[in-house]
């Protein structure tokens, strides 16, 4: 089976409103900053074209057909789309890649979140029947799965501030996030509940941006001349959408996931996770095994800036950031989507074997 | 026990879950320059730096070349025919009666078209490569909108072959 390799990565800033940009303003910045990366022109440089987005944010269907407008795709270019996280347009890209079908693909995510109520068009993107007549919103839901590991002892309130204190604290070195600053742990608790028991400190913020991958075949990458990081493993696992069957406590799709990717097959020196919530980070970090030997979102995660369908794709490309510069050998990086991390996705990379 | 339930069990074939989002929609960088300078009566597009084409409305990049498009360029509203419908039904919520004609439109000093309507002829004289101008509203009904044209009125000018739709300079065309 071929190697695939990451072999560049941009994102832009996350700010809490984008102004005029639509999606094309959004993503041209971030791809030409790829393709300089990298040293191609443009997508027609490269086997395939996959992005991630969600028409909802926008409140525009086939809003993510615009994006194509980014590409220049005459002569026409192979393309698809998820409506998801543009980690599994990751994934997809993967799948066409060990097909044997393209050696080498543009990867990118764009949303911009500010034009809605993010909370309740989320959730009404992904359940429009039968949780949606009681107009049940993802902060609502998170909340209630805190209120169940604060309940059961499986967490503390301390826990979830110091969570939060880490990020604002990372995210210092991050030039990308929207919320940093040496915040301790006293000043989180000192905040006043938002939706019990989550304070606002404990929610990601509303972002706008987008971000960028190139992968490739390992021969496409030393062809390129380019240094790069292995993806090793890559599995997704989703739970049943019914919140009320779950064990919300548990992240049982992650820790599948994880063990399909072979994470356990080898030291974790740095995990980006997706935790849009502070007590879901504890939740994945338990599902994944992680230990003191593991530095968590060293970029603050999504508690710093949330790029609603890019910051998935983006906690891979910052674990393959620290590979390349040398911080780190190996990496895990996750993505979610749907409430209370109903379906995740686990990525392990590595250090090119030539590198070690 | 299943045949009772379904016995006492109404069937149920809908429900009622109405959705209301609000968003506070922008239509990006580039629409909204255009969208300015049509409520001052004037169209404008924007050039490709690569191919050249010249995009309206603009939407901020050559989607051809995947490049940003900065340049701005004044249009006439003089345009040619690239195509056309009759259309023939009502349309809920247009108030417009049928039969009335809808159509590609490429304004002189632009290569790409946009949909307009158009009046002011008999629909069966409609053609291909017709050279047509944009009748607009009273000055004071100007808003950021292309309603601004009440729709587009046959030129007494010379037909444009197909081959030359879509390259007609902003100065016009003689035939």
């Amino acid at each position: 089976m071929k190697e695939i390799a990451i072999v560049g990565y941009q994102q832009s800033d996350a700010v809490s409103d984008a102004g005029a940009c639509n999606e094309v303003e959004l993503i041209i910045p971030v791809i030409s900053k790829v393709y300089d990366q990298v040293g191609i022109k443009n997508a027609q440089d490269v086997d395939f074209v996959c992005s991630g987005s969600c028409d909802y944010l926008q409140g525009a269907a086939f809003a993510f057909v615009m994006g194509v407008d980014a590409l220049g795709a005459v002569p026409p270019i192979k393309e698809s789309h998820v409506e998801m996280d543009a980690a599994w347009a990751l994934y997809e890209s993967m799948l066409k890649i060990r097909m044997g079908h393209a050696d080498s693909a543009l990867i990118y995510g764009f949303g911009k979140s500010s034009p809605g109520e993010l909370p309740i068009v989320l959730s009404q993107q992904l359940d429009p029947y039968y949780l949606a007549p009681q107009w049940v919103d993802t902060i609502s839901l998170a909340a209630m799965q805190a209120r169940l590991m604060l309940d059961k002892g499986l967490i503390s309130e301390q826990d979830m501030a110091e969570v939060v204190s880490r990020s604002r604290r990372n995210a210092l070195n991050n030039p990308h996030a929207q919320l940093a600053g040496d915040v301790s742990v006293q000043d989180v608790l000192a905040q006043e509940t938002y939706v019990s028991p989550l304070r606002k400190a404990d929610i990601c913020p509303v972002s706008d941006g987008a971000s960028a991958m190139v992968i490739c075949t390992v021969e496409k990458a030393k062809e390129w001349g380019l240094p790069y990081a292995v993806i090793s493993g890559i599995d997704h696992c989703i739970e049943t959408h019914n919140p009320g069957m779950r064990d919300l406590t548990d992240s049982v799709s992650t820790r599948k996931a994880a063990e399909n990717a072979g994470v356990h097959n080898g030291a974790v020196d740095v995990a980006e996770l997706y935790a849009p919530f502070s007590h879901q980070e504890i939740i994945l970090a338990r599902a994944l095994g992680l230990g003191d030997a593991t530095s968590v979102n060293p970029s603050g995660g999504v508690l710093a800036g949330n790029l609603m369908m890019a910051s998935g794709l983006s906690r891979i490309g910052e674990v393959f950031n620290r590979i390349v510069s040398g911080e780190a050998q190996r990496g895990v990086a996750h993505a979610t989507s749907g409430p209370c991390l109903q379906h995740n996705l686990v990525t392990v990379i590595e250090q090119a074997k030539e590198a070690a | 026990m299943s045949e009772q339930t379904t016995e006492n069990t109404d069937v149920i074939t809908g429900i009622e879950a109405p959705i209301y989002l609000k968003y506070n929609f922008t239509a990006g960088a580039a629409p909204a320059r255009f969208l300015t300078q049509v409520k001052e009566g004037v169209l404008t597009g924007q050039r490709c730096p690569q191919c050249a084409q010249v995009y309206v409305p603009p939407r901020g990049s050559c989607a051809a070349c995947g490049v940003p498009t900065e340049e701005e360029v004044v249009l006439s509203d003089k345009a040619t025919v690239q195509s056309f419908t009759i259309v023939s039904i009502p349309i809920p919520g247009n108030s417009i009666e049928p039969p009335f004609v809808v159509a590609n439109l490429v304004p002189d000093g632009a290569n790409i078209s946009f949909i307009h309507l158009m009046s002011e002829c008999d629909n069966a004289d409609v053609h291909i490569g017709q050279r047509v101008q944009g009748v607009w509203k009273p000055q004071e009904e100007w808003g950021y909108s292309m309603d601004n044209i009440r729709y587009f009125k046959p030129l007494d000018e010379p037909d444009v072959p197909v081959e030359k739709i879509g390259k007609i300079p902003v100065e016009g065309w003689e035939g």
